[in-house]
């Protein structure tokens, strides 16, 4: 039988990366139409706890491999022990979400495997021999159905594509694996954690962002934002001017969102901008500019000053728990 | 210090793209084309490394002799010569990093520096497959803790910094909730983020200079390397059209229909 | 005939370009609206070689052809018309230098230019004499190794910023254009005063003062060329600068063109944009099809340049035709942006404002229309 296996990503903080769970259920997807079995990998200094979460996830067996090394993920000591196991498994398709990880190592494992692989996946289409990958190019403005004819196909996921594989059902079988763990050309250093309550911006499910149109005034984003336990976003222009920091930035050449709603709050909607958020399925637009191109994406528009629109949406959805 | 860099011929980043109807492709009639702007981040890094440390940065690109002018971008901004891989048929990943394995091979450099990703293809891959084949180390996503508004900016000083014995790089990366620092043994492969630098204008007198600069040929026959596709592109089509989107009065009538409607409240 | 564009003419193009949109757009409505000198502007266009581009390669230019000068000009205008009109101002003086010019006049008064950011100012127009140059009244005399000047200029563009100035005076006011003569001015000497800076309709972002002469020596070795060959000068330097300042109307043309198109497709009248109404579509095409004409024109008028050839006829088609056209153009996107297009807070305006001052300077569009009428009958 054909196997499908998903690498599953544990955080420096220790916990499973929330996209895994999309990535997995990606896999079960796969698996189903190419009528193959879903496994999964993790490497983990002490992979032990993830493992028990990752049992209940439906797949037929969790392979856990576990050094010293794997403390501090690098793609050179990863790629080489994930493509050992692919081998063993004679697994035919290796994926993983498409988070910074999950893209820094899986063309490492697919070099490893002579596989040519899809980033950012979408869809998985067809049966059997002939499943294909929708993928985005040109930053979303172009979806590709993509097919890959190398014996191993590796691939990424779209995270916010795929809903959560739910957990606690059924119960795969954890077998651990011995890797051989090569030595690094790479030393990791450290890690500085950009502390944020909030979700990260490529897998929240609600994303508020502002635009110049806040003139950098940011509070009733962000409170909006908490109250919808949203990720915070901006315009370039926003943080060109230096208003917010450049990781916020939601665009063609920033972070391309997908959410469930997406709120944009005095942002006029350059191409570049609408590149990076008009995949998202429920767009919101507050502006006060009833010629702004964002109403023209938008699916609710609403002309009016956001000073004077978000703290009474705050309220208003406060006000429906 | 000797760098690699890398200048992908792509369609501006302002244009628009239209998927033809066939889905065979993108239209390209009235399409503008680039350096792809990561590469050209990875071209102004490369200058950098080479103002601050010594030595020369020769850039790369693959494709029909329409890529000379993205050569000549890289050249106009201070590379000292390139090298341009003739190739008229379709590529993906693994050939392109086949390719630029056998260009590294030649050219023995001590740093490979490339875009992230490609903003046609959006594989973000080829810089992880050619680490690989050479079995070198990767420095992915590379990034500058200080702003593109700081001194360091602004005085040009490279974000990739040398380590105090010269045999690595140390990089900072952008990845998710914050940022890595790896310190890479040289030779390395980095690819840059956005936020590694505000890259420089070609100038007129640079433009000049670039015409006299050499562009070495080079095919992937002469190189040995097979670069028949392993990915096929079986339909291109655009992304499903948003219906028409209604202007709501107030806000009570917004969350009614994110609430009721939409559901997504 | 070739109309493609080759690599490295759409290299300069680029450059100029990216100059345009990303350093002078963001800053054209603070210069205009408060008229004050860009310098760091044209500290960035210096930097970017988009400065001095008339300067032969000999004398630390960078050698381009009139085509590819032109070609850069579009892209600067694009941006602001009142920034270019201050870039090119530096190649409009040093023209006569560059034409009529010894080698040693060209070594010593070319090659700072290339050096640091410096700038000249051309001094022909007097209260008294715009288009009628022959009626001029400022005065060259000779003083055995020196030339004395006495008179006043106006409308002299980067006066109150030139250390060096070209000017025209004659040696005898009885010889009319026969008597007028060139020199070169270095620094502010003695003598040499600017008025305030002129409150402008247009191209408010170019430094406009009144440039006065009394009792100004200037050495015999920085007369350009013989006694009385001034208007000689003059005319071959306009014959050159025009082209450029037809490409200036063409950038203004072009902006006003791609700020209709964008409004016209967001703008809704009666249920739809007004681009697919179709009054505003004959708009449209005219100021597209104009705009092209005028630049096509303009390239010619440089190309002619490039052969070696005199251009008076296809530079008076070319200046004439674009300050003209851009006129035209420029009222119309006023008209598509309807009301808006009327308030400063929209760019149209100042287009419009911008585009005046070309069928006015370096020759109006009378004049080009005469010049015109006197090459036809030759």
């Amino acid at each position: 039988m054909p196997i499908v296996l998903i690498v599953a990503e544990q955080q420096p903080d220790g916990n499973l990366r929330k996209a895994s769970l999309n990535a997995i259920s990606a896999g079960k997807a796969l698996a189903d139409k190419a009528g193959a079995e879903l496994h999964l990998v993790l490497l983990a200094k002490d992979p032990a706890k993830l493992a028990e979460e990752l049992k209940g996830t439906g797949a037929k067996a969790v392979h856990t491999a576990a050094a010293p090394e794997f403390e501090h993920y690098l793609a050179e000591t990863y790629a080489p022990a994930i493509a050992a196991l692919a081998q063993e498994l004679k697994a035919d398709y290796v994926g993983m979400a498409s988070t910074a990880q999950g893209k820094d190592l899986m063309p490492r494992v697919a070099a490893r495997l002579k596989a040519a692989m899809a980033t950012d996946v979408m869809a998985i289409n067809g049966s059997g021999a002939d499943v294909t990958f929708t993928r985005p190019m040109w930053a979303g403005n172009v979806f590709a159905e993509v097919k890959l004819t190398t014996p191993v196909k590796v691939f990424t996921v779209r995270a916010t594509e795929f809903p959560a594989a739910a957990t606690g059902q059924g119960a795969a079988e954890v077998k651990t694996f011995a890797a051989k763990v090569e030595a690094s050309k790479t030393k990791f250093v450290d890690f500085k954690e950009v502390k944020s309550a909030r979700p990260e911006l490529t897998e929240a499910r609600v994303v508020v962002s502002g635009g110049r149109g806040t003139k950098g005034d940011f509070k009733e984003i962000e409170a909006l934002a908490d109250e919808l336990g949203a990720a915070v976003g901006a315009s370039r222009a926003v943080c060109d001017a230096g208003w917010v920091p450049n990781d916020l930035q939601v665009g063609q050449t920033g972070k391309v969102v997908a959410p469930q709603l997406y709120i944009a709050a005095g942002i006029s909607g350059a191409i570049q901008h609408l590149a990076g958020m008009k995949s998202s399925k429920t767009i919101v637009a507050i502006n006060k500019d009833p010629e702004a191109p964002i109403f023209q994406v938008a699916d609710y528009g609403l002309v009016e000053d956001l000073f004077k629109v978000l703290p009474a949406l705050r309220q208003a959805i406060h006000g429906l728990k | 210090m000797k760098i690699l860099v890398t200048a992908k011929r792509v369609e501006d980043p302002e244009s628009k793209i239209k998927v033809k109807p066939d889905g065979s492709g993108i239209v390209q009639e009235g399409l503008k084309y680039k350096i792809n702007p990561f590469d050209e981040i990875g071209v102004e890094e490369g200058l950098r490394l080479a103002a601050k440390h010594g030595g020369e940065v020769v850039v790369v690109s693959i494709g029909t002799k329409d890529v000379q002018e993205q050569l000549r971008h890289a050249l106009a901004m201070g590379a000292t010569r390139a090298v341009w891989v003739n190739h008229a048929g379709a590529l993906d990943q693994l050939g392109i990093a086949a390719l630029l394995q056998k260009v590294v091979e030649k050219e023995k450099p001590d740093l490979v520096v490339l875009g992230k990703q490609s903003i046609d293809d959006d594989q973000n891959q080829v810089g992880q497959y050619l680490a690989e084949f050479l079995g070198w180390g990767q420095a992915t996503f590379a990034s500058k803790v200080e702003s593109l508004e700081s001194e360091a900016e602004k005085n040009k000083v490279p974000a990739v910094a040398l380590t105090a014995d010269g045999k690595a790089v140390r990089v900072v990366r952008e990845v998710d909730n914050g940022l890595a620092t790896l310190e890479v043994q040289l030779p390395a492969v980095v690819t840059t983020d956005l936020r590694l630098n505000q890259p420089r204008y070609a100038s007129l007198p640079g433009i000049m200079k670039a015409k006299s600069k050499p562009i070495e040929e080079l095919t992937p026959e002469k190189l040995g390397v097979d670069v028949t596709p392993r990915i096929q592109v079986l339909k291109m089509s655009a992304p499903p059209a948003r219906k028409a989107g209604i202007k709501v009065p107030d806000v009570a009538t917004l969350v009614e229909k994110l609430h009721n409607e939409a559901k997504v409240v | 005939m070739d109309f493609q564009l080759t690599e490295s003419q759409r290299a300069l193009q680029d450059a100029a370009r990216k100059y345009a949109r990303e350093v002078v757009r963001p800053k054209a409505a603070h210069y205009d609206e408060t008229s004050e000198f860009p310098k760091d502007l044209l500290s960035a266009a210096f930097e970017l070689g988009l400065i001095n581009m008339a300067i032969p390669s000999e004398y630390g230019g960078l050698g381009l052809s009139h085509l590819e000068q032109v070609m850069v000009c579009e892209e600067l205008a694009w941006g602001c018309a009142g920034v270019a009109t201050s870039l090119i101002a530096n190649d409009l003086a040093n023209l006569p230098i560059i034409l009529h010019g010894t080698d040693d006049q060209k070594k010593r008064l070319l090659t700072p230019f290339t050096q640091k950011v410096k700038f000249s100012s051309f001094c022909l127009t007097e209260p008294g004499a715009g288009s009628d140059v022959a009626a001029m009244s400022t005065t060259a005399r000779r003083e055995g190794d020196h030339y004395v000047l006495n008179g006043s200029k106006c409308f002299i563009t980067n006066g109150g910023y030139a250390d060096q100035f070209t000017v025209f005076a004659t040696v005898d006011k009885a010889k009319k254009h026969k008597g007028i003569t060139c020199f070169v001015v270095e620094g502010r000497p003695q003598g040499l005063t600017t008025g305030k800076h002129e409150n402008k309709m247009g191209q408010r972002a170019s430094n406009t003062t009144t440039v006065t002469f009394d009792e100004v020596r200037v050495p015999v070795a920085n007369r350009i060329g013989e006694e009385g060959q001034g208007f000689l000068v003059a005319m071959a330097t306009l014959d050159n600068s025009r082209p450029l300042t037809a490409s200036i109307s063409v950038g203004i043309a072009r902006a006003a063109l791609e700020h209709s198109l964008d409004y016209s497709a967001q703008r809704q009248t009666f249920g739809k944009p007004i681009r697919e109404h179709q009054g505003v579509q004959f708009m449209l095409a005219d100021m597209a099809m104009n705009t092209h004409g005028a630049r096509l024109l303009t390239y010619e008028s440089a190309w002619v340049l490039d052969q070696g050839q005199r251009n008076t006829l296809q530079s008076s088609y070319a200046k004439c035709f674009a300050a003209d056209m851009a006129m035209k153009v420029t009222t119309d996107a006023v008209q598509v942006y309807g009301g808006y297009g009327y308030m400063k807070e929209y760019p149209v305006e100042k287009l419009m404002r911008d585009a005046k001052l070309i069928q006015v300077y370096e020759g109006t569009s009378q004049v080009q229309r005469l010049v015109i009428a006197k090459e036809l009958f030759k």
